[in-house]
């Protein structure tokens, strides 16, 4: 809602406080105001002229020498190259030494030999919005009505100078979305009177209900309809200060009819509609709902489908507009009009929404109507708009008003006690101070001891319960005067949950390790949202996506790091390793809330450690990651239970992949994304991993306990082992841990051979094993004999020899 | 024989000090003290003297034989040293060569903002609550006050998967659970951090993801007061202990009365400037007293109860905390930005 600060005292006494002042204060108390605007700012000399003639530039067809009556003792001379400047017209004019918008000066200059002093404006020139420049004036000089006074000031007369407010309403401020609502608020912040237009006019003898009838058939969705009948106007613009009123407000002008429904909308915040009478043909207005396949051409020249709840304005035998959204071509006001019907209703808001919606068409009418209009209004309204249709268009106003009105205009009754506005505050307010705020507001209210009663004008539809009531108390008198406490109430300690502190603890160590966190989009394509998943199955989608790009919930986080990683390497990172928790979305059944998962994930390619100038250069490979998860698993507790295993995974490397498993559960896995994949996105090799959480959230580990310190000697037994390719390390180690009993301590690879001194399709392992007995000195036969042990074991279960 | 061994003394003095390194040190020492070395042939010539010069003389020759070990020492100690001298001065290094670096990652700024706001109120006796991103209609909007067909729907166009179900708007929803699950008993004291959706075209000030903390207290006798209070330690804490804060008033469905905190502009003091539009106070958080219908739905006795919650964004803490410019960087994760938050704040 733009709001015109001059407009604005006709209804409020504004001295002394600046707009800037006015704006805060407004913003203070409920409104934000989010801008002023002055659109004219700093414009001089430009003037109401007269043009005395008008000729053709003998050199130049396109441009006309002007004689210009500016008001001084002499006309000037103004060469003007606009196709609608013609003798007799009233123009503004930016005389030489004027600077226009976007430092445009104006100087004496030639043109093909002819002098010109000065320039014809045209609106836009002056810093109007093109497309709120009457229509007629669009594309070219703009023309005041006859009665400007030449040598005036242009952009007073254009009430250019005048600063707009432009509020921000809330939902519940529907109150606001008119110049009197504005004014009853402004009234209530400065405690001053707000003063309402005189309805006085003239009727003529003719009755409207003997020219009109109405009958409306949809009583819920249009429970009041109102017309007024006016005859004879003479079609023409409306004055100047009209005009520049509704341009303020973001309202183009068109003609007098027209303007003076828009502006007593802006005023009142009722929409009115006019009709041309003689072309709604039957005399007859039927509101009802439309039938199937009713179609109308509206005013922007396009034909609608209309719908069995969409409410229509009709003759009685076809639409002649849609209900609160827009008027039927049929019926407009045109240049010819001369009797005009004038629309006041009440349409219900639920119904005016869903039509506007289904039309997609959203108007300073059915935003109005969406939320409900003052019903007390409505004829007050139609009123104000005869009033000036009689004064502004020449016509003559039949006597009465036809239609009808089925609404209990009753005002709510609320009450609330001083105690409980005083505790919901946390302040100690009288009964009389809350009575004055609300005498402020013009809102009637009576105490009876410590009980308030209040009557909630219908202009005030968003003050519908007691704490409605504690806001306005609040609001106006100032949330700065509201001290500053803290609850009291029995303290419990805070913190996190457990799940939550594994988490944080999650990001210490990766991010300990090198990996820095990611936050990317839940949303994704069909093909990414189902890649790398653990779960694989058919993703989540959104009935209406806004792009193909996010139309589908996540299954796997890993796309995304990919993609992220693929983000990096064009920006020439070298070192990329990335991790991200978040959750997946898995589909159980449609009707219910989708599982949400707690993913981990990583993507790391590049160097994984770089000392460049010491030559040190090492990329990522599948153990640098794997040694991040075992870390991981370690200071989570859970390591004792993981276990990696060879695995085959969509996307991922068949040689370089592994699922890992918690106790008996496939919980993720880890592996180089498969080479084609990587060319596919542009990559280089590149490791990543996904982990489900849940599962190492839940796990039980065991509590810290301290062991002592061993004293006694351990003794070391390195071996190196040889066996076939095939076999794992991890399944070599197993089986001398198992094997080694209670005394082998640990268990360490340190050698890996495959190559030209072994024998084609072997390799060979070699193990450092630590014997240890916390309570003794072990013997060497004591150690003898367990090495035996593992020997024996891993040559059984392996085929291990020892190297030779 | 005293002049022989005097000479001998001054000789190998004279010797002592002209080695250079260790080497002809040692061989002086084999030269002089040596088993063939003079002095012991001087001593062999003691059998001649007679028994009243015999003791006198073996004590002179004993004096020499110190006095040359004792020069022999001192100079094979400098000498030493020299030498370590020069092997350290071999093994020295530049020590302004850049060390080596050790890899580490870095909390993403929007989880940093979150933790440092779920720190500041899990020390004021809240506890983190969580909830799921893909939620019910009923949750993200009718426990809020927000019916089917309610105009304030339209602020947040949603994301819809069924009629029923979507991905919550904000993190509203958490705290209608929570309230249900305490089945009318308060106090209620959370704080809900979490990722929400709305269907905004990505640009440099909106994000069709985006996230959101919350707050909310319910128990008896809570009054906006509280809220106030509340908001100013946050604002203070997090922002900086000269920064003032001023409650406007604003709309919420969920809330009533519902306000704006904005904070004093720190770049210009509150003079006003570009960062604060020149009005001297940015907004920060929306916040209310909760409405006593969101009370009722979640099975609360609203006459009995009371409660305030607010709600804010971490993507625009960020941005005011950094001076950050545009919400993609958040998501866009580009290592170059990422990298630049790996400084713990600390205050
Ligand atoms: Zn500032």
């Amino acid at each position: 809602m733009f709001v015109s600060y001059k407009w604005l005292q006709d209804y409020v006494d504004l001295s002394g406080i600046s707009p800037e002042e006015l704006a805060e204060k407004i913003t203070r108390s409920g409104i934000e105001v989010e801008g002023i605007e002055v659109s004219g700012k700093g414009i001089e000399n430009v003037v109401i002229g007269h043009v005395l003639s008008c000729e053709k530039h003998p050199e130049a067809d396109k441009l006309n020498i002007c004689s210009v009556d500016v008001g001084e003792e002499e006309p000037v001379q103004i060469i003007c190259g606009a196709a609608n400047v013609g003798k007799d017209q009233k123009v503004a004019v930016a005389k030489v030494g004027a600077v226009l918008p976007g430092n445009f000066k104006i100087k004496k200059a030639k043109l093909r030999g002819e002098a010109s002093n000065g320039m014809i404006c045209s609106l836009q020139e002056l810093g109007v919005e093109g497309k709120l420049v009457p229509k007629e004036f669009a594309e070219g000089i703009y023309n005041f009505p006859k009665e400007a006074v030449v040598g005036e000031d242009a952009i007073e007369a254009l009430a250019l100078n005048d600063s707009i407010l432009e509020l921000g309403l809330t939902p519940n401020r529907a109150d606001a979305m008119s110049m009197l609502g504005v004014a009853y608020e402004v009234g209530a912040i400065l405690d001053r009177k707000v003063q309402l237009p005189e309805l006085d006019y003239s009727q003529s003898e003719g009755r409207a209900s003997d020219r009109v009838t109405i009958e409306v058939e949809a009583e819920k969705e249009n429970p009041i309809y109102l017309a007024k009948v006016i005859e004879n106007v003479k079609i023409g613009p409306s004055p100047q200060w009209m005009q520049s009123r509704l341009t303020a407000a973001g309202i183009r002008p068109h003609n007098n009819v027209v303007d003076i429904t828009n502006y007593v909308l802006l005023e009142y915040g009722q929409p009115l509609h006019a009709f041309d009478l003689d072309q709604v043909k039957t005399n007859k207005i039927v509101v009802r709902l439309a039938k199937e396949n009713e179609k109308i051409e509206t005013l922007d020249d396009a034909v609608r489908e209309l719908k069995p709840h969409h409410l229509v304005i009709t003759n009685g035998e076809e639409p002649v507009a849609i209900a609160g959204v827009m008027g039927g071509a049929n019926s407009e006001v045109s240049g010819e009009t001369t009797n005009v019907l004038l629309e006041s209703a009440y349409f219900a808001p639920a119904s005016v929404r869903q039509t506007s919606k289904d039309h997609g068409l959203r108007s300073e009418a059915s935003s109005r109507f969406e939320k409900g209009v003052d019903p007390k209004r409505v004829e007050l309204a139609a009123e104000r708009a005869a009033q000036l249709l009689s004064l502004y268009a020449d016509g003559d106003v039949l006597s009465g008003t036809v239609g009808t009105d089925k609404m209990d205009k009753t005002e709510k009754q609320l009450s609330i006690t001083l105690e409980k506005i005083n505790r919901v505050l946390g302040m100690k307010l009288t009964v009389d101070e809350v009575l004055d705020l609300f005498r402020r507001l013009q809102i009637e209210a009576a105490a009876d001891q410590s009980t308030i009663h209040v009557s909630a004008p219908t202009r005030r539809g968003d003050l519908i319960i007691e704490e409605d009531l504690i806001e306005e108390v609040a609001r106006l008198y100032g949330y700065d005067h509201i001290p500053m406490t803290l609850p009291v109430h029995e303290t419990k300690p805070g913190g996190l949950s457990a799940r939550q502190q594994k988490r944080r603890l999650i990001r210490q160590v990766l991010e300990g390790a090198g990996l820095m966190q990611a936050v990317t989009y839940s949303l994704t394509n069909d093909q990414k949202a189902k890649e790398f998943a653990l779960d694989v199955r058919e993703p989540v989608k959104l009935m209406m996506p806004m792009s193909e790009e996010r139309s589908n919930l996540r299954l796997s986080i890993v796309p995304q790091l990919l993609e992220s990683v693929s983000y990096n390497l064009a920006r020439q990172q070298d070192r990329i390793a990335f991790y991200e928790t978040g959750s997946v979305f898995l589909e159980e059944s449609s009707s219910e809330l989708p599982r949400e998962d707690e993913h981990l994930a990583g993507a790391v390619t590049g160097l994984w450690h770089s000392h460049a100038w010491q030559g040190e250069k090492k990329p990522v490979d599948f153990y640098a990651v794997k040694g991040v998860l075992d870390l991981l698993w370690e200071r989570l507790g859970v390591i004792e239970d993981i276990r990696y295993e060879q695995s085959r995974e969509e996307h991922l490397h068949p040689g370089r992949t592994a699922a890992i498993y918690l106790k008996d559960e496939k919980i993720g896995y880890i592996g180089q994304v498969h080479p084609s994949k990587q060319k596919e996105l542009d990559l280089k090799e590149t490791y990543v991993f996904e982990v489900k959480l849940e599962s190492v959230y839940t796990y039980e580990t065991a509590p810290l306990h301290y062991s002592a310190i061993p004293r006694f000697p351990s003794i070391v037994r390195d071996i190196a082992l040889v066996v076939n390719s095939e076999v794992l390390g991890g399944d070599l180690e197993r089986i001398i841990k198992h094997a080694g009993g209670s005394l082998l301590k640990s268990v360490k690879l340190f050698d890996l051979y495959q190559g030209e001194h072994m024998e084609k399709g072997k390799k060979s392992l070699a193990f450092s094993l630590i014997y240890m007995d916390p309570a003794r000195t072990l013997t060497d036969e004591e150690v003898v004999k367990a090495h035996e042990k593992v020997l024996h074991a891993v040559k059984e279960q392996a085929g291990a020899e020892l190297r030779g | 024989m005293e002049e022989r061994l005097k000479q001998l003394k001054q000789e190998a003095t004279a010797q002592v000090e002209e080695a250079v390194d260790l080497k002809q040190l040692n061989d002086v020492r084999v030269a002089y003290l040596g088993k063939k070395g003079p002095i012991t042939e001087v001593l062999k010539g003691m059998g001649k003297l007679s028994a009243e010069e015999r003791p006198k003389m073996g004590a002179l020759a004993n004096e020499v034989r110190d006095d040359i070990t004792k020069s022999i020492e001192a100079k094979q100690q400098l000498l030493e040293k020299a030498e370590i001298e020069k092997k350290l001065a071999e093994e020295s290094i530049d020590v302004t060569l850049p060390g080596r670096p050790v890899n580490s990652g870095t909390h993403h700024p929007l989880t940093s903002v979150i933790e440092d706001i779920e720190d500041l109120f899990i020390s004021m006796g809240y506890t983190v609550e969580e909830g799921p991103e893909v939620e019910k209609d009923y949750y993200n909007f009718e426990a809020l006050n927000l019916p089917k067909g309610h105009p304030a729907r339209d602020m947040q166009d949603s994301f819809y998967i069924t009629e029923d179900i979507l991905l919550r708007t904000h993190t509203s929803p958490v705290q209608a659970r929570t309230m249900e699950r305490h089945q009318g008993k308060g106090p209620v004291k959370i704080i809900c951090p979490g990722k929400v959706y709305r269907r905004d075209n990505d640009d440099a000030t909106h994000s069709h993801q985006f996230m959101q903390i919350e707050g909310l207290v319910v128990d008896e006798n809570i009054r906006m007061s509280d809220l106030k209070g509340t908001l100013n330690t946050f604002a203070k804490k997090m922002f900086g202990e000269d920064r003032e804060i001023r409650l406007r008033p604003s709309f919420f469905p969920f809330t009533e009365p519902s306000v704006e905190m904005d904070i004093s502009c720190k770049i210009c003091g509150g003079k006003g400037c570009s960062v604060c539009k020149g009005t001297g106070w940015i907004e920060i958080l929306g916040a209310g007293m909760v409405h006593p219908n969101v009370l009722e739905m979640a099975g609360f006795d609203s006459k009995k109860y009371t409660g305030f919650a607010f709600g804010m964004g971490p993507e625009r803490i960020a941005m005011l905390k950094y001076g950050i410019d545009d919400i993609r960087h958040y998501y866009a994760n580009d290592q170059r930005f990422l990298t630049q938050f790996g400084q713990k704040e600390i205050k």
